[in-house]
């Protein structure tokens, strides 16, 4: 078994038992970096080789003076691009960044890096995180693993392919309508979204702060859990920061479903679902059952509204969120500028993507006189009511359970020509976003074209530990697949 | 397409988003919103009378803290990122006559 093959939580324990060194690991990610950057591109930035050694050097030292004792000292990890990382560029996959050195990392860099993980590069993503298949990326779309000639999916494509790929051990992803869970699925892997409020969003680039989340992604479960300990924190920085009883995820590993009452809602199960997706996310809930969880279909509600009232609030959120891209302060500022507005809108208009454009567009005229309630209100209630729905499902259900994505992933160049087909992809995630839930997709199966399908379970907030332990329960049925990169 | 989305109107949510489009973005910016607000509109199957509109799923109040600096003077790193920069401060073109 090579060493990337390893877990992050794998190579965390081989680490500090001796048997490899930090400097190991950080050369067997750089070796198949070399290998396979090229034709998947999940990176906008790899670091300088040179730097990262020396990181990994002064880590060892940590290690083996017991100064460091977390499960991933020492493990090379991928951080999306939306994250700030001190003086390490940082472009949010945009032009209007392309030169952007933070003075500042962002709380869950910091943790991460206090437990002595070893950042190696930047991940792509779809353009400040709008977009379901990283192609909306302004520094080239990342490729499917799995398959070259399909998307990985978005809007964390980069951190999910680099993972998938061997790249990095883990990776940090954000959700803010599926943007972890769907290219998890999509690239094989393993990715959380936790409670709204679990990790700091300080330092993150925001798109629609009431429903962007950090969360991990990883080759299995037990990594999930055990970097979301790590990462999520209460922080007086991010006035939206919960200051949750317990940060404590590892403890529901457990193989053990028994009792555990899972709802299955038959509109996940409807029209425009792939067949394989179905009957594979079928059997994952018959393993479930198997293991004595109690499994049962029912009436969700209102799942054909999630979509449109997210793409109302989450534009809104942006229009504001990204007014303050405007030339002056950092990034991108256009050469052909007349007077002060002249610039703002020339800069803006020169560096950010047409997607971007779009939402900020609508963001705009939802939120303008005249039409903020009939849009922005209207959506806000939709949103409460989508919420009460899950209150319900959860005071019968443990866990829900469904599929991550309605199909396996796309081939490249198939979905941007219709956003709002494209925006239909979203439809079993997004839901969960507005309601604050915690969410993992993990891989269930393949489809005949070879391509990972993802099983999605859902809990109530604050309530991790039971998908945690339904997906480690599920995940013991079967072994992890790695792709076979058939390289360009 | 039932949402017709006016010239004015693009007009006008462009000065909003501060936004300059060329004409053929225009267009096509005039159907993408239509078609998208068109989808949207679904939303008013819904009977929301009498529902509060929800902006956080958590209650989440207002965090006072005492104003107590904590970080250090940083001007010379944070002019760094800056497009142009004069006697450390931002520079932007001649606001006034």
């Amino acid at each position: 078994m090579g060493l990337t093959e390893l877990t992050a939580v794998g190579l965390g324990k081989k680490i500090k038992a001796g048997e490899v060194t930090v400097k190991q690991a950080v050369e067997a990610v750089f070796e198949q970096i070399e290998k396979t950057e090229k034709d998947v591109n999940a990176y906008v930035t790899v670091l300088d080789k040179e730097t990262v050694l020396k990181r990994a050097e002064e880590v060892q030292a940590d290690i083996d003076s017991r100064k460091l004792d977390s499960p991933l000292a020492g493990v090379p990890v991928a951080i999306k691009d939306n994250m700030c990382t001190e003086g390490i560029l940082t472009t949010c996959s945009s032009k209007i960044l392309g030169n952007f050195n933070p003075t500042f990392s962002s709380e869950a860099v910091i943790n991460l890096e206090n437990a002595g993980a070893v950042i190696v590069g930047k991940a792509n993503m779809d353009e400040f995180a709008m977009g379901s298949t990283t192609e909306t990326s302004a520094y080239g779309e990342t490729k499917n693993p799995w398959n070259l000639g399909h998307v990985p999916g978005g809007s964390s494509g980069g951190s999910c392919a680099a993972v998938a790929a061997e790249e990095c051990f883990f990776a940090l992803g954000s959700d803010t309508g599926g943007s972890i869970r769907q290219p998890s699925s999509f690239c094989g892997v393993t990715g959380l979204k936790p409670t709204y409020g679990t990790v700091s969003r300080y330092g993150l680039i925001a798109y629609g702060s009431s429903l962007d989340q950090i969360g991990p992604v990883a080759k299995d479960v037990t990594d999930c859990a055990s970097i979301l300990e790590i990462i999520a924190s209460h922080d007086k920085k991010d006035s939206t920061s919960v200051n949750r009883e317990s940060y404590k995820f590892t403890d529901s590993l457990t193989d053990d479903v028994k009792g555990m009452k899972i709802g299955i809602p038959k509109d996940y199960f409807g029209d425009g679902l792939d067949h394989e997706v179905k009957e594979a996310v079928l059997a994952a809930a018959d393993v479930l059952k198997e293991k004595g969880a109690v499994v049962e279909e029912f009436e969700l509600g209102l799942v054909e509204y999630a979509i449109p009232a997210y793409y109302v609030i989450a534009s809104a959120e942006a229009s504001s969120n990204l007014a303050r891209f405007d030339g002056v302060k950092y990034g991108y500022r256009t050469n052909d500028a007349d007077g002060l507005h002249g610039m703002y809108k020339r800069t803006r208009s020169e560096g950010f993507g047409e997607e971007v454009k779009r939402r900020i567009m609508l963001g705009s005229f939802v939120l303008s006189s005249g039409y903020y309630d009939a849009y922005y209100l209207k959506a806000l209630r939709t949103k409460a009511l989508i919420k009460k729905e899950f209150d319900k499902a959860f005071s019968k259900y443990d866990v829900i359970l469904g599929p991550a994505s309605p199909t396996t992933a796309p081939k490249l160049g198939e979905s941007l020509s219709d956003p709002i087909k494209m925006y239909l992809g979203d439809i079993y995630t997004i839901s969960v976003n507005l309601a604050g839930l915690p969410g993992i997709s993990l891989p269930c199966g393949t489809d005949s074209k070879g391509l990972p399908i993802g099983l999605q379970l859902i809990g109530d907030c604050f309530k991790e530990n039971n998908i945690i332990r339904a997906a480690y329960s599920f995940e013991q049925s079967r072994e992890y697949k790695r792709p076979e990169i058939v390289l360009g | 397409m039932a949402n017709i989305i006016s010239d004015e109107t693009i007009e006008y949510v462009g000065i909003l988003a501060k936004l300059e489009l060329s004409d053929k973005e225009k267009e096509q910016a005039k159907k993408d919103m239509g078609s998208m607000l068109d989808y949207i509109d679904k939303l008013n199957e819904l009977d929301t009378k009498g529902v509060e509109p929800m902006s956080h799923v958590f209650p989440v109040h207002n965090v006072f803290r005492e104003d107590i600096v904590t970080n250090n003077d940083d001007r010379d790193n944070i002019l760094k990122n800056a497009p142009e920069e004069k006697d450390g401060s931002f520079m932007v073109p001649k606001t006034v006559d």
